[in-house]
């Protein structure tokens, strides 16, 4: 915004790029779980490409030239976002034969396609260094525990939904385990956020959704050990999965459109002008 | 590019040339003079600050560009590949300056028609992708092999430090300490903004003279 002194809200990413990380994210956390349960439905791993395919789409409506994708593909060099989308062509190949054929070693492949998929979009977020919220490291396991978290979630709600039998019975105290590891990445992240690390309005959004991210941890948590105590509430470990990728989501929501304040402007010294001597500078928003 | 802070009046002209020269549309400004007010009442200071892209050394936006429509010339000036580019954005959330723009739509400033001016300068390449100043690279690419030197001959000089009505704005060769504003440099205190970011901004502004 011309004449903006302190930092403002970035605007070029918007509800399109945050469904990219919160459906490219949860569904490469989906396909992850679904690696690691011992007789996968073909319906955890369509969900979990769906979902890649669903946040790439809405890359695509994002970009300003959509007909020339594919030149997306020509900076593996440096760029994160290159390296998302050539993770992403074997990851929906490989994960379609895992679909098709099934077998050991497929579903492997293709959680380690999709952590790399994860990861990448973690490195995509940090590298983009005009948003300090963004560019701090710790972003970078947050993303991941969220993005498992979320698949974990989602995987639970599917497996129930297609048949509760199939629904490991570890499964409950992995999610619970994943909400944990997602809070603790988040609150250490959020005290990572200093006054030198990040805007003061990004902390203030980031602050605030953090209470609501804790009480939704604590009801999946909650709803997770009453399905897991009590076999009648079975249905409860689903909606503690529902709750942890609702909140996943919101947080990407948030991080990317919300918090996302860019680093604004600033003086390291103030000039002398006509008469005075030179003084400390300034750094408005911080 | 060497700013003078002492100088700058904030009188915008400079802006103003630019958009000029580069026919950039409605809410587009590749440069722009800040405001920034410091102190408080009655020891107040305001500071007027010349920003653009500031052709960093280490271009952050070029790292993440997935197309490499960003790249980086032999002379230091980043530059924009328009054809290559895919508008995705990715280099505005990591230029720590805001100095990226993207139009989706053509839009000028009376309504929805060009006006003569806007017409002769409109360029469809640019709709749709990342734009950002130049350092009016045409300009200083005209000067080879004609003997003419960037930030010494007006018409091989970015046209904002043509324009520049108090002296503020300089121009030239940062490695070769013959030029103006290595002089300026070696005589003023100075900083370069967010340089704890380690984008080696291109930028320079001039605070105080040395003793």
């Amino acid at each position: 915004m011309p004449g903006q002194v302190a930092p403002a809200r970035q605007g070029y990413w918007d509800w399109r790029a945050a469904c990219n990380f919160i459906f490219g994210g949860s569904g490469a956390g989906t396909l992850a779980y679904a690696a690691a349960v011992p007789s996968p439905s073909a319906g955890l791993g369509l969900l979990g490409l769906a979902l890649v395919c669903c946040g790439l789409l809405c890359v695509w409506f994002e970009i300003g030239r959509p007909w020339r994708a594919l030149h997306v593909f020509l900076h593996a060099q440096s760029s994160w976002m290159t390296r998302e989308s050539i993770v992403a062509l074997p990851l929906l190949v490989v994960g379609l034969g895992a679909i098709w054929y099934g077998g050991r070693w497929l579903p492997w492949f293709t959680a380690a396609l999709a952590l790399a998929y994860l990861y990448s979009q973690a490195r995509m977020l940090q590298g983009a260094r005009g948003i300090p919220a963004w560019r701090h490291p710790r972003v970078v396991p947050l993303m991941i525990a969220t993005g498992l978290a979320e698949g974990a979630g989602l995987g639970i709600v599917t497996q129930l939904l297609l048949g509760p039998a199939a629904l490991p019975g570890w499964a409950a105290l992995l999610l619970v385990g994943l909400v944990l590891v997602r809070a603790l990445a988040f609150v250490t992240y959020l005290g990572g956020l200093g006054p030198a690390a990040a805007p003061t309005k990004a902390r203030a959004v980031l602050a605030q959704f953090g209470r609501r991210l804790i009480g939704l941890d604590a009801v999946a948590i909650i709803a997770a050990a009453l399905g897991t105590i009590e076999p009648r509430y079975a249905w409860a470990v689903g909606l503690a999965g529902l709750v942890t990728a609702f909140a996943g989501g919101w947080f990407k929501f948030t991080l990317v459109t919300r918090a996302a304040y860019n680093q604004g402007f600033a003086l390291r010294l103030t000039p002398v002008r006509g008469a005075g001597v030179t003084r400390p500078g300034a750094r408005p928003g911080w | 590019m060497v700013v003078d802070l002492r100088c700058c009046i904030g009188c915008q002209t400079c802006t103003a040339a630019c958009k000029q020269a580069n026919g950039t549309p409605p809410a587009v400004q590749w440069r722009r003079v800040v405001d920034i007010e410091t102190g408080t009442y009655p020891d107040v200071r305001r500071t007027f600050v010349p920003v653009s892209c500031m052709h960093c050394g280490d271009p952050p936006c070029m790292d993440v560009c997935p197309t490499r429509a960003t790249y980086q010339r032999n002379d230091g000036l980043v530059g924009i590949d328009y054809e290559l580019c895919i508008g995705c954005a990715y280099c505005a959330v990591a230029c720590p300056y805001q100095q990226r723009f993207k139009v989706q739509r053509p839009t000028f400033a009376y309504g929805a028609e060009p006006n003569p001016a806007e017409a002769a300068q409109f360029d469809p390449a640019r709709l749709g992708v990342s734009t950002k100043c130049t350092f009016c690279s045409d300009r200083i690419d005209a000067a080879q092999g004609t003997g003419r030197t960037p930030g010494v001959d007006p018409e091989v000089t970015p046209a904002c430090v043509n324009s520049c009505i108090s002296g503020a704005l300089h121009f030239g060769d940062r490695d070769d300490p013959r030029s103006n504003v290595s002089k300026l440099l070696r005589a003023n205190e100075y900083f370069r903004m967010h340089e704890e970011l380690g984008t080696d901004p291109g930028i320079y502004y001039l605070v105080e003279g040395r003793p």
